[in-house]
């Protein structure tokens, strides 16, 4: 049974994106993703200041399994990367929503993103 | 899909199950990275009862096994003592990899691999006939490795009176004591021993290793352990259409006593005489990235294929077994997601009780 929380919002591609309340968001990878890949090795994010077009594969995470790209919900602008994934990519594993985070970013429109019962149905389709 | 008897353990010990060649198994408990770590720093188990025992009976055993794999079992002078070797088609082809252990006179068990089972069995059976032998598929019993630097003093703790029947054991032989068979192999590079006992003794032996602070391993740490053990999978390093020459497992093929016929020697000799031209190296990759399986080497000596490329816990980057041309060394490239990385070129093994050797 994975974990979804209701605290932020979904894509259909297992991203989670949270309002920080500032102006920033943050984004990541679901309980569901990170479990389907397994323990991941390397993480390659964007810098910050790039610019990225919705949908356009912006992250890596790559697993001993497999690497699986991690999707921009809109347009936006990297404000921030989670450094400590360089040392400890394992963070992606223990703690998707929390300390696993991938970046945060500046966007003026979020595109459609789902909330977590839409998710969880995402989730359940698979 | 096919279960062992330690399907339940499996299960309840949280096992993300897979479809491995027919068989429901665990890939991991949890993190494949922690249990490799385990296995190399302490002790860890595996449940391989999909992989197929087969006992060879008979006065012309010794005399058919010769006949049927490249290595010569006639070097196996003491009881429990066991080789390794390749079991060829005529075209000098690999069938399959196998260990084979002289019980006693007239009596060898043969391990084979669990995808190639039905194959090995046929195989087998076919090339009988011109032998008087009993061929029994043993399919009452059970396998568990346990791998690492304490895996066999926790053995010894685990099952009373193994101790005292395997403190003399040499690596690459075995004992038995009833139905219990001790070997002190695996498919690692630590030490440890493979435990095959019967079917209705596994599940209790299993939770008696447990107890005694084994930690259940899965598939997946069971594939980055033996890559950087420099150990080659059937399927990935060899297959019906590469030669154990060409797959760094020359030493496997025992060409001593040039009476023994076996099936593929003409076609070994044939590809000696012409000459080897590829081999089996190792790989690291210089920066961050996985190699992935097929990807596409570029030596200075000509192309070549990654035959199994994962991530190295234990060094920390990503290598991989290839099939290069046989003079390759140095720096090499490989073509990873669109991306040409430098990687280097060095010989297997990488790891070996728990030592980095690259």
């Amino acid at each position: 049974m994975s974990d979804i929380r209701d605290d932020r919002q979904y894509t259909k591609t297992h991203e989670w994106v949270m309002d920080n309340g500032d102006g920033t968001f943050t984004l990541g990878i679901t309980d569901h993703a990170q479990e389907l890949l397994g323990d991941m090795v390397f993480v390659e994010l964007p810098s910050s200041g790039d610019q990225i077009s919705a949908e356009s594969e912006f992250c890596v995470v790559e697993s001993v399994k497999a690497a699986s790209g991690v999707y921009a919900p809109s347009d936006l602008e990297v404000v921030e990367v989670n450094e400590s994934l360089e040392d400890e990519p394992e963070l992606v594993n223990s703690s998707c929503y929390d300390d696993g985070w991938l970046v945060k970013f500046k966007s003026n429109d979020l595109g459609e993103l789902i909330n977590s019962e839409e998710y969880q149905e995402v989730v359940d389709s698979e | 899909m096919n279960k062992t008897c330690l399907n339940n353990q499996h299960i309840k010990l949280n096992g993300k199950m897979v479809d491995f060649g027919g068989w429901d198994m665990p890939l991991n408990y949890g993190s494949q990275i922690d249990e490799h770590h385990f296995v190399r720093n302490d002790a860890g188990m595996f449940d391989v009862s999909h992989m197929c025992i087969i006992d060879i009976k008979g006065d012309s055993s010794q005399e058919f096994i010769r006949f049927l794999i490249a290595n010569d079992v006639k070097k196996l002078t003491f009881k429990g003592q066991a080789l390794y070797s390749c079991m060829l088609n005529e075209n000098g082809g690999v069938i399959d990899d196998l260990i084979v252990y002289y019980l006693e006179d007239g009596f060898y068990r043969l391990v084979v691999n669990a995808g190639t089972t039905r194959k090995d069995l046929e195989w087998i059976s076919k090339q009988s006939e011109k032998f008087d032998i009993a061929i029994n598929h043993r399919q009452d019993l059970a396998m568990i490795a346990v791998q690492g630097p304490n895996a066999i003093p926790k053995t010894y703790q685990a099952i009373p009176g193994t101790e005292e029947i395997c403190k003399d054991l040499k690596p690459f032989s075995a004992v038995s004591i009833g139905s219990l068979f001790i070997a002190r192999t695996g498919y690692t590079g630590e030490d440890g021993f493979e435990i095959i006992l019967p079917e209705k003794s596994a599940e209790f032996t299993w939770k008696m290793l447990l107890d005694a602070g084994v930690k259940p391993c899965g598939l997946g740490a069971r594939d980055t352990l033996r890559l950087e053990a420099g150990m080659s999978l059937y399927g990935s390093e060899m297959n019906e259409s590469i030669s154990p020459l060409e797959c760094n497992l020359s030493w496997t093929v025992d060409l001593n006593d040039a009476d023994r016929n076996f099936i593929g020697k003409k076609a070994i000799e044939e590809l000696r005489s012409a000459g080897i031209k590829y081999k089996v190296s190792g790989l690291i990759l210089n920066d961050k990235g996985v190699i992935r399986d097929h990807q596409k080497v570029i030596t200075a000596d000509g192309e070549g294929e990654v035959t199994s490329g994962s991530f190295s816990p234990s060094i920390g980057k990503s290598i991989a077994l290839a099939r290069l041309p046989i003079k390759s060394s140095g720096e090499c490239n490989i073509e990873v997601r669109n991306k040409s990385l430098s990687a280097k070129i060095v010989k297997p093994p990488f790891v070996r009780n728990g030592k980095i050797l690259v």
